[in-house]
């Protein structure tokens, strides 16, 4: 981590739109979903960076446009690999391949994410046949090896999915995402499935594998604590866009945006003695009718006279500390 | 009038399978104090749901209420042994969705889609009470507005997909609510919604349990939701309550290694990034219930051949109002 400070994702402008058709024959384009809107961050090897936000604010969406298992509409996503630095939002699919061992993710569903007619050494072992890396004995060590880091038996390879608890399937989906040494691991909501005391072993897992393996990852989940748990530095996202990005500990010990400020307020403490707040009102923007201006403004309890006309800018603030809201724009100070 | 509403003895719900009889619930107690909320806690597969069904006798083969009692004390009347009503009776009819009426977890699923918002809470007022289609109307609009659904008079005619989730859920509520039942079995009503949006349906059930004194009967995963909602829960494992207590209590001074197992496992908002203590392996099947004890496998503090051997423990009452089934709870020392 020391010797390369370089970052190994920057996404620049990052844009993710989504045309909606009419359903006559004509097929003219009747609105647009700005799923994922100017997304800018930078991330270092080793770190993991949390997004968060609630159902349809973008996080899957941007996840999916940097491992490009979509086509971005606009922007920069530079990756780093081998001492050179690739845009690949530019790349076809034959430049993509090679790269694609270098990004792998983690879904969020253990049921649906493994084919139940492949056994587990299928499974895990399929990057490997794809990329050509491995054959025979190789395969079936490198397969084996990855299972016992990931804390499942080898007798386990010859068994198919339904045999295993949701726990121990997330743990193939781990195993299959780690056999190809990937450098940048997208978890989209890796663990928010699982059982709470299940929970916890497949974070613990995570962490360790990422200090074993010199992972960085990109953490996609709603659940805070979890995101507290393991993140460096937090993305929360709202309607499409990042309204506030900061290192963990700033975030929740100053939340600056109305919004990270409400939705942190909004987790259920499980201390009887820590009264939760019900403060926000109002329902979570549709980002193919977004409000002008700001589209938190309609739910936000401090807004502006010019927050229904302008978007705010995300602007750094001491900290790395970055704020997208009127009340902090700097012409905004007095 | 009695102060228990509702109280369950020693029920046991299995369900017949190709591999067997599973008994989903194994030998449930429980009582429910009128105009209390009260939670039932426990993992996937825990049998927290069934409990809750079986109240209503919405089990369904391969599922069967293999013994136990299920009494109902309505505000007036004599106590009704639900257990022992015909499961198409009209007396059972007249409990369900009346006197005892039950949210589901999926606001998507709970609606019919093919009907309007209206005319569903309609039905379940005229199934109910003799009144006039307009009366129905009115009361169903009123209902509306008092879950906090705006324009109530206009959206009364719209169909569940032009609503947003929390204000599907609000409906359903709302279609729970309208008979005004002494008892509300909520089944994760917020496990799908959104934070903020689970923030809001959370305030809004506590808001109507005051106004209205409906007892109330939580089921969540989530013991969150469990501390600033409830009065009194149970903690539920392979379909038993290992303990029970008033909220405080039992958050702040578990006795039930599996209780404390699981409260220290929640990564807290209030905790640094470090490792988090988790409970050793997994929830075994229905069908592979260890003998004795059946946390006994994964608690830290069995005693081989004293908590895995015959029967599971029995609970017993370590303080008023709180019970513990661990053989063991003596010799732990009250952890948080």
């Amino acid at each position: 981590m020391t010797r390369d400070q370089q970052p190994i994702l920057q996404v620049q402008d990052l844009c993710m739109h989504f045309p909606i058709y009419a359903k006559n024959f004509l097929r003219r384009q009747v609105g647009l979903v700005r799923a994922a809107d100017q997304i800018n961050f930078d991330l270092m090897p080793g770190e993991t960076l949390g997004l968060v936000g609630e159902s349809g604010c973008g996080k899957t969406t941007t996840g999916r446009a940097i491992l490009r298992a979509l086509q971005p509409t606009s922007g920069q996503v530079l990756f780093r690999h081998d001492g050179s630095v690739i845009d690949l939002a530019q790349l076809d699919r034959k430049q993509l391949k090679p790269l694609r061992t270098q990004m792998q993710m983690i879904f969020q569903d253990p049921f649906s994410s493994l084919n139940p007619r492949m056994t587990v050494r299928d499974i895990v072992g399929e990057p490997l046949v794809i990329h050509s890396q491995a054959k025979g004995t190789e395969l079936e060590d490198r397969v084996t090896d990855m299972l016992q880091r990931v804390g499942l038996k080898p007798e386990h390879r010859t068994r198919y999915p339904h045999a295993f608890s949701g726990g121990q399937r997330q743990r193939i989906g781990i195993a299959r995402a780690l056999i190809m040494r990937p450098s940048l691991v997208i978890c989209d909501e890796a663990v928010s499935a699982l059982d709470v005391s299940v929970q916890a072993q497949v974070i613990n897992l995570l962490q360790e594998l990422q200090a074993d393996l010199g992972l960085t990852y990109i953490f996609i989940a709603h659940d805070l604590s979890v995101v507290k748990h393991i993140c460096d530095r937090i993305a929360v996202m709202y309607a499409g866009r990042i309204v506030e990005l900061a290192p963990t500990q700033t975030l929740f010990a100053s939340p600056k945006h109305p919004y990270t400020t409400a939705l942190l307020a909004s987790v259920p403490n499980p201390d009887p003695d820590q009264r939760m707040e019900y403060g926000l009102t109002g329902e979570v923007a549709d980002t193919g009718n977004l409000p002008p201006g700001c589209a938190f403004h309609p739910r936000c309890p401090s807004k502006l006279p010019h927050c229904s006309q302008t978007v705010p800018e995300l602007t750094e603030f001491p900290e790395a500390h970055c704020i997208s809201c009127h009340l902090f724009s700097p012409d905004q100070a007095d | 009038m009695q102060t228990e509403v509702l109280i369950i003895e020693d029920l046991r719900v299995c369900f017949d399978t190709e591999e067997g009889t599973v008994r989903a619930v194994d030998g449930v107690s429980l009582t429910m104090q009128r105009g209390r909320i009260m939670g039932i806690v426990g993992e996937s597969g825990c049998g927290k749901s069934v409990t809750s069904y079986s109240i209503l006798q919405l089990i369904q083969t391969p599922g069967r209420i293999e013994s136990g009692s299920i009494r109902f004390y309505p505000r007036d009347g004599d106590p009704v042994e639900i257990t022992d009503l015909d499961e198409r009776s009209d007396p059972l009819f007249q409990i369900r969705g009346g006197k005892i009426s039950m949210i589901f977890q999926e606001p998507m699923t709970a609606l019919s889609p093919v009907h309007t918002v209206g005319s569903q809470i309609c039905e379940a007022i005229r199934l109910h009470q003799d009144v006039t289609e307009e009366e129905a109307r009115q009361r169903a609009v009123q209902m509306l507005s008092q879950v906090g659904i705006p324009g109530a008079e206009q959206r009364i005619d719209q169909y569940p997909f032009e609503l947003s989730g929390g204000m599907r859920q609000r409906v359903v509520i709302a279609m729970a609510l309208v008979c005004d039942p002494e008892i509300l079995i909520a089944d994760e009503p917020t496990t799908a919604l959104d934070v903020t949006i689970q923030a809001q349906i959370m305030r809004l059930m506590k808001d109507l349990q005051r106004d209205m004194g409906t007892s109330i009967l939580l089921i969540t995963h989530d013991l969150g939701v469990i501390a600033q909602l409830c009065d009194d829960v149970a903690v539920m494992y392979l379909g038993r309550i290992v303990e029970q207590a008033d909220v405080r209590t039992l958050l702040k001074a578990p006795r039930h290694p599996y209780t404390m197992g699981l409260l220290k496992s929640l990564p807290s908002l209030a905790m640094d990034k470090e490792r988090l203590p988790s409970i050793e392996g997994s929830v075994p099947s229905l069908s592979e219930r260890p003998p004795g004890c059946p946390f006994s496998p994964r608690c830290p503090y069995a005693v081989p051949g004293q908590c895995d051997v015959a029967d599971p423990p029995p609970m017993e009452q370590v303080a008023p109002g709180h019970g513990v089934a661990c053989l063991r709870h003596a010799d732990i020392e009250d952890g948080s």
